[in-house]
């Protein structure tokens, strides 16, 4: 059985943002690209079904939907220990030209897989290529995926409800959006896996022709906000009657 | 021309963020000339399908058959669809919440429907049809058009206020015709939380960090919470520790609230832990270090030890609680 998992490229999560062309565009001046944090959970994840022998994941795709600009994170999940790589060459310019996109490239799959995304993109949080995917390939999709475990062909996933979780069994192929605690510290690549990534396979695929349906206008930061308004440590009262008199929540 | 909404019941219950995107639903059909469709799926009483009347639905669809108690993603999403198609809705709303974004991205696709998620305002106009959202974690907005006939859109939590408007909808059974073998999701347990207030839910949030010490130091948390009728939460290190459970984690990697209040005790605001709080109506910083960024963050703030401040809070609380 084989894990895709897909890859998203966001600007590391400590990045100050800004924007140009009168609000219109990311300014991606200086920007650290990184692997999206979801999704390097997602791959390690991955990485420790393949090497539990108690399965039959034999193989782990990473694919992309980016201009040539992603390949360094690309590498690195390759370094990280994924075996080979799908880049289909484009602006990823909405969730649905993405998912469409990844759709296209993953309909002549073969062999039983699973498809791993992220429960959201740390850049425009979409929270939506995933479960796209699942609705252009016609297969099953669990959101919100906390676990997921494989005992033989016996794939057992614990997905997150309100105030709680169920857990859910499944048989492959199907598409799983992953969250928190999917995996615990994301894998760092050592230096052999850097040196074997250069030799691992990038396959580098041609877009198809999408409209997307969204169109980003403008950008806008957030209203700076009003000094914090500081309260004596002995009269913790005070805050209170803030509470109730000027902040009117109690 | 009609707007649908899904209204999500939690064991035939609805709770307020139904209401919240009902209100919502409302303002949008007023905005475009039309109606409010509301979509119930699984075992609600007329009763409680007659309070979505409170807040301008003209018509309720329910679907009660015991079959759908699964949420099986895409058995669902094809009777929304339907349903959508039936009503003829261009805009389908549903809740930021794990089951709206587990529905909404594939009914856009089946639909062939533009998409935007975590929407937080009304749109700034429906023809082009432009709509709000935040964008890296809360450090922006940006402003969607979307270019198909129909959208789907789901709403963040306490971002859009309840307004009050009665009708007397009519209520119609619908009976999709999906069998068994239809429903790929196969739950072999559900565990519940039981009696704690849920998270996401909580209009009042308590959180302790790294600053708390140690795990035998919660009381003081657990009690405030539990006087103002609050839910706890944490940082990730805590959660990452074992010290809480995870449920609690709040912050990018985390949970995402948006609470009237949250009272940060020990917690040095991270960027990330900011991203699943910032957007909470007033937030109440107590720390040690009064360089510490959450100030920045904070509209009130008390520069001190927890162990000290805690029980002084304690008190004080105690004493409004008395007076009122
Ligand atoms: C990709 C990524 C994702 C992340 N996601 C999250 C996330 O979702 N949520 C999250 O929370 N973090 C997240 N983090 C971690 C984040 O960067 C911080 O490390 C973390 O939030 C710090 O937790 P803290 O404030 O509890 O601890 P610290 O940073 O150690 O702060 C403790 C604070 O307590 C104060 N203090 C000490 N003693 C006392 C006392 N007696 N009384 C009062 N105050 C005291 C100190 O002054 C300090 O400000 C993420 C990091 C990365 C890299
Ligand atoms: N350009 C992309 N290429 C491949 N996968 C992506 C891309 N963008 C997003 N994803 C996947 O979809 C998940 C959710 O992203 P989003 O819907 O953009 O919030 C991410 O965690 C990735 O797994």
């Amino acid at each position: 059985m084989k894990i895709i998992v897909c890859l998203g490229n966001v600007p590391d999560t400590t990045t100050k943002i800004k924007f140009t062309d009168d609000n219109k565009k990311f300014d991606s001046d200086g920007v650290q690209w990184v692997i999206n944090p979801w999704d390097e959970l997602a791959l390690t994840r991955a990485m420790e079904l393949k090497e539990d022998s108690n399965n039959s994941v034999n193989e782990i795709t990473v694919i992309t939907v980016g201009t040539l600009g992603t390949e360094p994170t690309i590498r690195k999940a390759l370094a990280i220990g994924a075996d080979n790589a799908v880049r289909i060459d484009a602006e990823p310019i909405d969730s649905y030209f993405v998912a469409f996109q990844l759709a296209e490239y993953l309909k002549n799959e073969e062999e039983d897989y699973i498809v791993f995304a992220g429960i959201e993109s740390s850049d425009y949080n979409g929270s939506a290529v995933g479960s796209m995917l699942a609705e252009f390939l016609n297969l099953s999709s669990i959101s919100a995926v906390s676990s997921l475990e494989m005992q033989g062909d016996q794939i057992k996933i614990f997905r997150e409800i309100d105030g709680g979780h169920e857990v859910v069994s499944m048989s492959a192929p199907f598409v799983t959006v992953v969250q928190k605690g999917i995996a615990i510290d994301p894998r760092i690549p050592a230096m052999r896996g850097i040196m074997m990534a250069r030799k691992k396979p990038l396959n580098v695929v041609a877009a198809v022709e999408c409209a997307p349906l969204t169109e980003m206008l403008s950008f806008e930061l957030p209203q700076p906000k009003p000094p914090c308004k500081m309260i004596d440590a002995d009269n913790a009262k005070e805050l209170i009657d803030l509470l109730q008199n000027e902040a009117k929540i109690l | 021309m009609a707007v649908l909404v899904y209204t999500e019941n939690w064991d035939g219950r609805f709770k307020k963020s139904t209401y919240e995107l009902v209100s919502y639903a409302k303002a949008i059909s007023d905005m475009m000339e039309t109606t409010v469709v509301a979509l119930s799926i699984g075992p609600v009483e007329d009763k409680e399908l007659e309070k979505l009347g409170d807040y301008g639905v003209d018509k309720i669809i329910k679907i009660s058959d015991d079959l759908y108690s699964v949420l099986d993603n895409q058995v669902y999403t094809r009777v929304i669809a339907d349903v959508a198609e039936n009503e003829d809705a261009n805009v389908i709303l549903l809740s930021h919440n794990n089951t709206g974004k587990a529905l909404a991205p594939r009914l856009s696709v089946r639909l062939k429907a533009g998409l935007v998620t975590a929407v937080i305002k009304v749109p700034s106009s429906v023809e082009p049809f432009t709509v709000c959202k935040k964008v890296f974690s809360g450090k922006g907005f940006v402003h969607l058009v979307v270019l198909s006939e129909k959208k789907v859109l789901t709403l963040s939590k306490n971002s859009f206020e309840l307004v009050e408007k009665k009708t007397k909808p009519g209520i119609e059974e619908y009976s999709p015709d999906f069998t068994l073998g239809d429903f790929k999701t196969r739950v072999e347990k559900v565990d519940k939380q039981t009696g704690k207030l849920i998270l996401t839910d909580a209009e009042l949030v308590v959180s302790g960090g790294r600053g708390m010490k140690s795990p035998d130091n919660w009381g003081p948390i657990e009690e405030l919470a539990d006087l103002l009728g609050a839910a706890t939460a944490c940082s990730r290190p805590v959660s990452d520790e074992g010290w809480r459970p995870h449920e609690e984690h709040t912050g990018q990697t985390g949970k995402v609230i948006a609470p009237n209040l949250y009272i940060a005790v020990g917690i040095s605001g991270a960027i990330q832990h900011l991203a699943g709080i910032s957007s909470s109506k007033c937030i109440v910083a107590i720390n040690t270090d009064p360089d510490a960024p959450i100030f920045e963050a904070a509209d009130y703030g008390i520069v001190g030890d927890a162990h000290k401040v805690l029980p002084e809070l304690i008190t004080a609380v105690k004493e409004y609680k008395s007076e009122n």
